[in-house]
């Protein structure tokens, strides 16, 4: 990794594992549990948040010296809301269905925590290049969970991947199903994404002791 | 009686955190102790009590297709439901500061319990998802709009209140200890959730038939609400089990 220092690549692998955006840090938890139960949707959401976080914090961090830092936070919702009415408007025209599935919680990236939180912690304090390593850092420790959560709710909950029947026909009894195997409808319910979570930080919990809390 | 209908809806059906899960940053944050989950709850109810009607009466006369008739009828065409994220979030992002600066010169003693939750709630995914459900559901009236806002908001101190209750009780338990904290807190939201959507079946019939029939069969309708909803989670939770 000629291209990048040791300092700039822990921006990115950093966010992955111990400063997870959603397990450590606790940002932008709204989105990432109400659009899980397909994964084709939590793979959108997450390219859509790697957008605006990515811009966002270049254009954070450019006019960061400008800006005072009493109208700060109105200045950082305009930026957003501006990427964001990009990304839905794109979205409208690509891909329509999957508009209307994510419905408002397009929208609600405007007040995802983790964009917020991002530019407050780290793009008001540094230089471009930095904040946009950290941006999609952040990002993609977002994308991961969202993928786990979403992987494992539509394997288990309607048997498919991205709309793919995976494990055969329920209704022709194919494959796993020939055995007696049923969907679990339980895990397209919201809820079993707020159990998933938890799990998912149970095992990363017990994986890197540190982390535990008192 | 649309009134309180909409509200029980808000509260219970459709609840901010259980059913949508907006607000949850501050839900998880804020939780540790039943005093700040209330100060955060009402503070919530306030603005969304404020902000849902106002971007109701933006989103009526300057954002929906053709909203701009009463201008001009040149204007007839116009449609700026586009920008109603940006729209709304300056919205609130200003009343939040407004509010702000009435309850500190009006009531000392209100800001100093709402006071530091207020700049908290101009990011709360709550009062964006608020105004952005108000405006995909197509609330009728700037009435039905304020009792939405206030149902929400309430749906959102209750939640926060239970977690709260339940953060401080559980610190006495021996949770495993990875699970501590955050990953406990997860699982009974969960839990939570899958106990509020039990309210699913509160308002399910009943809204058109005559007042005649409804007296007649209003004991017999609730139970038999009540056993299919029972049923159907027995049901689910077997088949969860198996």
């Amino acid at each position: 990794m000629g291209i990048l220092s040791k300092k700039d690549r822990q921006l990115i692998t950093d966010p992955l594992s111990d400063n997870n955006p959603i397990t450590v840090q606790v940002l932008g938890i709204c989105s990432a549990l109400a659009i899980t139960a397909e994964l084709e949707a939590s793979v959108v959401m997450s390219v859509s948040v790697l957008f605006v976080m990515g811009v966002g914090n270049v254009v954070i961090s450019m006019i960061r010296n400008i800006v005072p830092s009493k109208i700060r936070i109105i200045v950082q919702l305009t930026v957003i809301a501006t990427l964001v009415i990009i990304v839905d408007l794109v979205l409208k025209a690509y891909a329509y269905e999957l508009s209307k599935t994510l419905s408002v919680f397009i929208g609600l990236i405007i007040t995802n925590c983790i964009i917020m939180g991002r530019f407050e912690a780290f793009a008001l304090g540094n230089g471009l290049w930095r904040s946009f390593l950290d941006g999609i850092g952040n990002a993609f420790g977002y994308a991961v969970i969202l993928i786990i959560v979403g992987f494992f709710r539509e394997l288990l909950g309607s048997g498919t991947l991205w709309g793919i029947p995976i494990l055969g026909d329920p209704i022709d009894k194919t494959f796993l199903y020939a055995f007696g195997y049923e969907n679990n409808g339980f895990m397209l319910l919201s809820p079993m994404a707020l159990i998933v979570v938890g799990i998912i930080i149970w095992v990363q919990r017990a994986r890197s002791k540190h982390l535990i809390e008192e | 009686m649309e009134h309180i209908e909409l509200f029980f809806k808000s509260v219970f059906i459709d609840n901010m955190v259980f059913a949508t899960f907006l607000g949850m940053c501050s839900y998880l944050a804020v939780s540790k102790k039943v005093s700040t989950a209330i100060g955060l709850g009402a503070a919530v109810t306030f603005v969304l009590a404020i902000t849902v009607p106002l971007n109701w009466l933006l989103d009526q006369y300057i954002l929906q297709d053709g909203a701009l008739a009463w201008l001009h009828e040149s204007l007839i065409d116009y449609d700026l439901s586009f920008l109603s994220f940006i729209m709304f979030i300056a919205t609130i992002a200003t009343m939040v500061q407004l509010v702000e600066i009435i309850v500190e010169k009006f009531s000392p003693s209100l800001y100093n319990s709402l006071g530091i939750f207020l700049p908290l709630i101009a990011v709360n995914c709550a009062i964006l998802g608020g105004s952005l459900f108000m405006q995909s559901r197509e609330i009728a009236s700037i009435q039905l709009a304020t009792t939405y806002g206030i149902g929400s908001g309430f749906g959102f101190f209750l939640a926060i209140l239970a977690i709260a209750a339940i953060r401080e009780k559980i610190r006495y338990s021996s949770v495993p200890g990875p699970l501590r904290g955050l990953g406990i807190t997860f699982i009974i939201t969960g839990l939570m959730a899958i106990g509020f959507m039990s309210f699913g079946g509160m308002l399910t019939g009943g809204d058109e038939a005559p007042k005649e029939i409804l007296v007649q069969n209003d004991e017999s309708e609730k139970v038999s609400v009540k056993e299919d909803e029972q049923e159907e989670i027995v049901y689910e939770i077997n088949n969860d089990i198996n």
